[in-house]
Formats: C-alpha cells, structure tokens, sequence
C-alpha cells in the first residue's frame, strides 16, 4: 500500500520498452487509455492552473488585468500574518501528521491484536473521517467554547479552569490541530491495518521461535516492514497539512487576530478581498513550498524502503 | 492471552468511547432540545425530547431544500465516483503495464494534481467557456478532475498485485486490449474499487467550496451548504443546525456500514499479494 | 443585517469558507408565459434581507400582476461579494441585484458593468448623501432599498436611570460611566470578539469625530497623506485598548458572538455596547421586543471634543447589470421606481426593524420605532450626521477585524495595530489603481 511510491518510479525497464515498440498501436495497454482522464485533467486543472501562473504576475479584479510582474509576490511576503502564518502551516502539518503517525500505528497495532469489540473500535475509529468537515469544525467549536463547552464543564468537575481553548492566542492552533488529529486518525489507522496485515505472519512465527519479546517484534519487525504505510500516511498529511484550510477556517477563521493564520487562510483572505491576483501569487507560493518539501521528502523517503 | 485481549479491549473501548463518541452523542443531544434548551449548549438531557420536530423543521426548511438537496448530492456523488473511478483505472492500469515515455508525464501530473490547489476563478472561465458552468454536468466534471489524482495512485498501487500471466492468458484468448481490461482486469480491481468509492464518495459528499462555487444557486444546494441555513448572523439555531448535521451524516454512515469490512480488505488483499 | 455587509466585507457570517447559501425564496426560472415578466433579483441571504424582499415581492405582485419578481440569494460577507463579481464578470447576473453602495459599489466597475439611471424621474428625489455613494465620476447607478443606520454605542437606560448616569459628552465621561458600572458589579461594555466584524465597530464608528476633528480627512486619506497611526484617526484604536486595559469587558469577550452581547444589553446585564443600530434594532424586533424603550443609543464620544455626531451608513442599493436589455431593462427600470416610492418605504418599514431614517423623499418612519431610533432623530435633526468612511473613501483594508480583535484583546497595542492597518490599506489602493 505505497500511495506515493508508484508515481516516482523512475526506472524503465529494458525489456518492457522494447516489447512495446514491436507491438507499436496493438499493444494491448493502449495509450488512449489515458485520453478520457487526460482531457478531464487537462481541461479543468491543467488550464486554469496554467492560468493562475499568468494571473499571479497581474493586477486582477475579475474585470481586467493589468501586468505587474513580481509585485503580488513582494506584497504577499510582505503580508503581516504570513510569516506567522508560515511558522504555523509547518507547526500544524507536522505536529498533524507526526500525531497521526504515532497514534495511528498505535491504533492499529492495537486493532489488529486479538482484542474484544474489534469490529466496533474500527468502526469507531473511523467514523469521523465520515462526517464533513464543516460538521466536525462547528461541533467542536461549540464544545470548546470557553464558558459553556462541554470539554471545559468536564474539567471544572475535576476542578480544573478549562483554557480558552480556540480564544487564546497561543493555544489555538494546537486546539485545531488537536480536532484535525482527531477527524484524520481513522485514516491512518486504516492505512496502518492494511499495511500490519500484510506482513507475513511467518516472521513473528520466526521470531518467537528465537524468544523475542513484543517490543523487540514491534521494533525490528513491525516497524520497519510497515514502512510503506508510515511513508503514505506521512506524505498524505503533510500534503494535507501544508495545504490545510477548511478546518482552521470554520474554527477559528484564523484567529484570534493573525494567531492560527496557515498560508491557506493568508490566500483566502486575499481571496475574499477581492485581490485575485495577490490570491493567485499566494496559490503559487504554496503549490512551491509543498513540492520543495514533499518532493525530496518522498524521494527520501522511498529510497530508504525496505523491500519484504 | 485472551484475558488481557479481553481487558486491552475494555480500556480501549472506554477510551474510544469518550474521544470518538461522546461528541457524537452531543451532537445527538443538542439536536433533541428545543431552541430556547440548545442555547446553552451544555452536555445535558434535553428537558424535552424534540428531535423529530426537528428533523421535520430541517426537512421543510426553504421549501425543503434539504430533500432536494439530497437528490443533487446523490446525483453529483454516484455520477462523478462512477466516472472517476473508470477513468482512474483505466490510467493506473496502463500507466503500471506498459512502460512509455508517457509515464514520466502521467507521474508529473498526478503528483501535481495531488500538491497543487485548484484555481478557482479559472475554472469559472473555463466552464464558462464549454458552456458547463452552473450546471451539473459542470460540477461533475471538476470533481472528477481533482479527484482523478488520488484514483491513479491507488489503482497503480493495486494494479502491480495483480499478475501479468492472467493478462496473457486472456490475450492468447484472443481478447482486444478494451476487453481484457474491463472484463479481466476491472473486476479483480474491485477491492481497490471499493475502497477509492468509498473515499471519494465521502470526499465529493462532504464538500462544499465547489459546490458552492461551480454551481450556485437555491435549487442546486447540496447537502453541505444547507447547514448555512441555521447559522445567519441572528440567533444560532443549535438544535437545526445539529440535527442537520445528524441527517447528511447518514448516507456516508450507511455506506460505511455497508463496505466497512472490504475497505480494509481491499487495502489489504492488495499489499498481501504485493 | 443585510446593511452590516460593507462591514462584514472579510468577515462573512460565520465561516465565510463556509458562508454558504442560505437560499430562501429561491423560485422557478423561466416560468414566464408569454405576456407575463418575470424579474430576477439578487440578494444576500440573511433572515432580514430575505423577509424584506418577501414583502417588496408580495406587495408589488399586487400593483403590477404582470410582473413576477423573483429572489435568488447570495451569502453574506464577501464570498456574497465575490459571486457578484464573478457574475457581473461573466455576465451571468441576475436581472437586478441589491447590494452595498459605497466602496463596495466602487469596486464592481460600475462604469464597465452597471446600467446608467441618471435620467430616471425618481433620482431627484433620493437623499444627496445616497446619491454620491452610488455614483461615479461618470454616472448614477443605483437607488436605494432599505433604510439608513448609525454606528454608535447602544445603552441600556435602565441601568442609567437606576445608576443615575448621563449621557457620556466626552471619551472621560464614558469612561468614568464605564467605571462606575463596573463598580455596580455589571458588565460596562459588551464585546463579541467571536463574531469578528463586531470588534471594528468602535473605529469605525468613531469616523465623525475623525471628520470634525480634521475635516476633509476621508479625501486626504485617499490620497494617501493622512493615516491611522496618526491622531485623530488613532483615537479609535486607542479608546478600544483603554476599555479593555480598564477590564470594562465582559469576561467572554473572546468567544461571545453578536447575539450573545443584545442579550446582555437587553437583560440588563451590560450596560453599553458598540455596534450598529441596523443590526440592534432588527435584533429588537426579532428576540427581545421587550427591550424596545429601554435600549437607547449615543455616537461614540471624542476625546478631543465634546460636540458629539453620529457616524451614518447608507443603505444598499439597487442595481442594473449591462446584460439586462429590452423589455426586461424596461421592466427593471419600472420595479426600481416603485421601489423608491413611501408605498415601498412603508412595506418594508413593516416587514423589517429599521434602525434609522429612509434616504427618499416622502419615507418617513412609523410611530412605533424603538427608543434607538428616536434617540438618533434629534443629530438627524441638527445635521450633527457624518458618513462613515467606507463611503468617503474607497479605501478600506480586509484585515482591520482581525487587527482590532488583537487591540480590544490586548495582543497587540493600539499605535502597532493602527501601524499595520495602515499596511494593510496599501494593497486595496493598489488594487483600485491609487498612485500611492
């Protein structure tokens, strides 16, 4: 279960080239396969992303466009929550995918062991990757609020002052990152299953054999033989984090002030003021930030693949 | 052993219990109460049960927009997931089979597809352009471009399990390429099918920023936008809002309960064979 | 409410990601048969904007049966602003559309994409003040739809009378009333920091005292040669961090939204509150018809000066897209002139709470109006009015909300908030082409 992987095996192989050749326009995998999806892909992601490179350089406001080169750029680093707003994407994608990663492996360790209710955890586990985003973000807001929320109203029991979870400054972020965590877990968690029943149990068989204990299994078996779904769920939710927007905005609308802004919620704001072309530029700026570090990342990450 | 499965599980079912669950169940609560009893939005009984009258309220609001709104997720769900999911293993299967310097261009664009957001404004003008925009054809269309990515990978993932003998076998048959691929090779992708039918699924149901701007307009809601209805600059409506969110939270629930046991059996067979 | 969006503009209802249709009304396209019109008006989709124009509907269905309007909604705050540009850009507007005058009307091209009105018999009979703000240097485009309203402190006068307070004349007075009722154990002032838009209100609104201190300080500030980090115009930054530094706010001023402050107000729990008497007086109508006599209002007080005037928002306008022709733009041009008609003031005086006077000739209010409204008759009366700045000056920053939650929440001091503001205008006047 490598999601990425695939898409960065360079290497061609010698034979297969050569057979295809010979076969010429018989071969039974035909090229017009890809017509269909390309002209979908063409057509509605390739040309207007194309156009937002061309949009980027301008002056924009729907009704004409004037050229201005590097401009949105400058402003847009000048932007006053972008620095901010840079330190927190990274904060939020990697403290999101490091938490899924570790809890997610944890869960599914936990859920393929031979343990009761089984089914029902899963099931439990995953369901809030189901339910939309604006259902979880509006559920949670409501149960953080400062005064009222249930979270707080439990801990007042135990006599503990609740922070203001999504109102102070510096807890914010963490609160949405925390939600995020919450909602995307069954999906690593799934990822992790896939990946843990696919190692051959004959190695554990191998391994008790030789007397190891189930921390050393889990360390020199487990570990690195999931290494394919560590490497999907990484890669899927840093992608996901780095470009994260919808959760933060429905909770805390980047706020308070520029406190929980992403490079997502600095673009939208460009958005909605109507300056498409500062907008587009911040498209752009983000599309280069999550290649510069997904790109080498993931190529890292699968030259390192242990291969079963 | 069994002893502490069966203590393991008791923690971790109270454990999930109160993290995944409880929300859940406030959720549930607050869309029982009576507006004046969801204000104070504590994790309470509601005083009086009012949960169907709710539903009826969401239900009949705007003329019933939701039931109609229901019609056009339905729509939008089934058509995209159904063409996306062809086309997606159409790609992952040739692009994993033949080695072409195609591949090179076809990885570029998925990896791209995955990383770049999607421009908005653009594609106004492009669907303008083709005469989609506003309609559902229109909307169809966009879901399956943004979602044709995430497909590619996971067919071309699953594709490799599947060994080339079979393909072989079915072309000394005497089958062309259009039928070895769907009648040989799209039903043993069906694994994989149901999982990538289940996450697009989820992910075209729940959306709502195409939706909102590809296809605007009061008789084109979908499921998502009609959760605006109760959250005007006025007074919150709490209770709608939570039983709203409890009725477009049951066709992905369905569907889970329905595949739950192959979406990771699907993920499974894949690697094991892997 | 509709009338808040020039100030919500960057701050959509609750999520502007997530703003999303609220779409009452609605109605069948093309339903015409043959001899009947049928109009298309668009229109944002809060509750009173949507009740609004159901009665304008009904009640020119019953004059005009020829003619069926029918409403199509738009979300609030700027996703609602960037349909209507994308559908004037692509010349998919509706037949009508009914929207914000001032800045934001500037800001759609009027010249480029709006039908001239300028020759219609009803423009002399528009207030001169609504007649500039739909205006550019070329033309009229627009007329009014709905009423106008003032951004100033609400009171509640019974805590006043039981405290036996005056009316605050100067920014010490208020103060030392702030004081005072805190000192009684209440909440002297109301914020709603969850509610974003809510937080711009005591900068915004102190925009009269801006004027009078400096006159002509919205048309130098266009040009770029006066800024908010410099008085007069800092004062309002200043006044938000001293009442919350005084810790005059209530204690969920961070997460507590709009309605959770007019409830307050109306309980007799908070005695003051900046906001906009639109929004106050339709919540009135709305939830707490009780509080009608005792909610009252005064313009935000200059620390410089003791004359006091309210700053004033104009009402939205209603506005032909180029892509309405031929019998259809006649149609239009008729539904327009009827709206600006006492018969269509006194309709939607009905159908909604307004929160101050019409900008028609002939549009008097009722009887019945709040004590709000009545208390901002006598600076009407005097001329003591000035407009607010979205309608001087086309300049206006998307990130002032979230600067002046940071000032009324002390992250951030008033002459750094004030600093940044500035920064963040420079974009919008690069935007609009502004040699800065």
């Amino acid at each position: 279960m490598t999601l990425v992987r695939p898409a960065l095996e360079g290497a061609t192989e010698r034979p297969a080239r050569r057979q295809t050749r010979r076969a010429g326009a018989r071969s039974p995998y035909p090229t017009w396969f890809f017509l269909p999806a390309g002209v979908f892909y063409l057509v509605l992601f390739v040309v207007p992303t194309g156009a937002s490179f061309w949009f980027a350089l301008t002056r924009w406001n729907l009704f004409s466009a004037e050229f201005v080169g590097l401009a949105n750029f400058q402003q847009f680093f000048r932007e006053p929550a972008l620095v901010k707003g840079f330190v927190n994407t990274f904060v939020y994608a990697f403290l999101t995918s490091g938490a899924k990663v570790v809890l997610g492996l944890a869960l599914a360790v936990l859920l393929t062991s031979q343990i009761i209710a089984r089914g029902w955890l899963r099931s439990v586990v995953f369901f809030p990757v189901l339910v939309s985003t604006i259902g979880v973000g509006v559920m949670f807001k409501v149960l953080l609020d400062p005064f009222d929320g249930a979270v707080n109203t439990v801990l007042s029991w135990v006599g503990v002052t609740g922070p203001g979870w999504l109102t102070d400054p510096s807890l914010a972020l963490f609160s949405v990152a925390l939600v995020d965590v919450w909602k995307g877990v069954g999906l690593a968690t799934l990822i992790y299953i896939a990946g843990l029943v696919a190692i051959p149990q004959e190695y554990y068989e191998a391994a008790r054999v030789d007397g190891a204990n189930a921390w050393q299994n889990f360390r020199s078996i487990t570990l690195p033989l999931v290494r394919p779904a560590t490497v999907t769920v990484v890669l899927l939710s840093l992608i996901g984090g780095l470009r994260s927007f919808d959760l933060i905005w429905t909770m805390t609308r980047g706020g308070p002030g520029f406190s929980s802004d992403v490079i997502g919620s600095v673009i939208y704001k460009q958005y909605q003021a109507g300056f498409y072309g500062l907008s587009t530029a911040g498209n752009v700026v983000l599309f280069v930030v999550i290649a510069l570090i997904i790109f080498p990342l993931s190529r890292w990450l699968n030259r390192k693949e242990v291969t079963l | 052993m069994r002893r502490r499965g069966v203590a393991l599980g008791s923690v971790a079912i109270l454990a999930t219990t109160v993290v995944f669950v409880v929300p859940f169940v406030f959720v549930l609560l607050t869309a029982s109460k009576t507006q004046q009893d969801a204000l104070d939005l504590d994790f309470s009984l509601p005083t009086e049960w009012a949960l169907l009258e709710n539903v009826r309220t969401v239900l009949a609001t705007n003329d019933g927009q939701l039931v109609r709104a229901f019609w056009n997720s339905t729509v939008l769900t089934v058509v995209a997931v159904a063409i996306m999911t062809v086309l997606a293993a159409m790609v992952g299967y040739v692009v994993q089979r033949r080695r072409s310097r195609w591949n090179p261009v076809v990885d570029a664009l998925v990896l791209a597809g995955l990383i770049i957001p999607p421009a908005v404004v653009p594609t106004i003008w492009v669907l303008q352009g083709i005469g989609l925009f506003k309609t559902m054809a229109g909307l169809i269309a966009v879901h399956v471009a943004f979602g044709l990515s995430f497909c590619i990978l996971l067919f071309r993932a699953f594709v490799a399990t599947i060994p080339r003998e079979l393909d072989e076998a079915a072309l000394i048959d005497g089958a062309g390429p259009s039928r070895l691929f769907f009648s040989v090779i799209f039903p043993l992708l069906r694994a994989v099918i149901v999982t990538v039918v289940v996450v697009q699924a989820v992910t075209v149901f729940n959306d709502f920023t195409y939706a909102l701007y590809f296809l605007p307009g009061a008789e084109n809601a979908t499921v998502q936008l009609t959760l605006y209805n109760y959250q005007s600059q006025g007074l919150n409506q709490w209770n709608l809002l939570f039983a709203d969110v409890l009725l477009i939270t049951i066709p992905p629930l369905i569907m889970y309960v329905f595949f739950n046991r192959q979406i990771v059996a699907g993920m499974t067979s894949g690697a094991v064979k892997g | 409410m509709n009338r808040t969006r020039t100030l919500t503009a960057g701050a959509a209802t609750l999520a502007a990601a997530l703003a999303l249709t609220a779409c009452a009304g609605g109605g069948d396209e093309g339903g015409g048969d043959g001899e009947a019109t049928s109009l298309s008006v668009y229109i944002d989709s809060s509750p009173a904007s949507v009740a609004l124009w159901e009665g304008l509907k009904a009640a020119y269905a019953e004059e005009n049966p020829d003619v069926t309007i029918e409403v199509e909604t738009h979300p609030a705050g700027s996703e609602g602003d960037n349909l209507i540009k994308t559908r004037l850009a692509t010349g998919e507007m509706n037949d009508l559309f009914w929207y914000n005058s001032g800045s934001l009307f500037q800001a759609l091209n009027p010249d480029q994409n709006l039908v001239p009105l300028d020759d219609e018999e009803w423009v002399g009979s528009i207030d001169d003040n609504f007649a500039t703000v739909v205006s550019t240097d070329t033309a009229l485009y627009g007329a009014p739809v709905g009423a106008s309203f003032a951004g100033a402190v609400i009171y509640n006068k019974t805590i006043y009378e039981d405290l036996g307070l005056e009316v605050p004349t100067t920014w010490d007075d208020y103060m030392a009333n702030n004081q005072a009722i805190k000192d009684a154990g209440l909440v002297a002032v109301a914020q709603t920091y969850g509610d974003t838009w809510t937080s711009q209100v005591p900068v915004l609104g102190d925009f009269y005292n801006v004027e009078a201190a400096d006159p002509g300080w919205a048309e130098a500030y266009t040009e770029g040669e006066k800024k908010y980090a410099d008085e007069p115009a800092l004062a309002g930054f200043e006044h938000l961090q001293e009442v919350y530094d005084a810790g005059f706010l209530n204690e969920d001023f961070a997460s507590a939204v709009y309605d959770d402050a007019v409830r307050m107000l109306a309980e007799g729990e908070a005695a003051h509150y900046p906001m906009l008497t639109g929004n106050v007086a339709s919540s009135i109508g709305e939830n707490y018809p009780d509080a009608a006599d005792t909610l009252g209002v005064f313009p935000l007080p200059s620390s410089v000066s003791d004359d006091n005037g309210l700053t004033v928002w104009m009402p939205n306008g209603m506005y032909i897209p180029k892509s309405t022709e031929g019998a259809q733009l006649e149609a239009a041009k008729e539904f327009i002139a009827w709206l600006v008609t006492p018969d269509s003031c006194a309709v939607q005086a009905e159908t909604t709470d307004v929160g101050g006077p019409f900008v028609v000739d002939g549009c008097e209010l009722p009887d019945d109006v709040p004590a709000l409204v009545s208390d901002m008759q006598p600076y009407f009366d005097s001329g003591d009015t000035g407009l607010a700045l979205e309608f001087l000056s086309p300049i206006k920053g998307p990130a002032l909300e979230q600067i002046t939650v940071e000032v009324g929440s002390g992250i951030r001091s008033a002459e750094d908030g004030a600093a940044l503001y500035d920064e963040d205008v420079v974009k919008q006047a690069q935007q609009l082409g502004l040699d800065w």
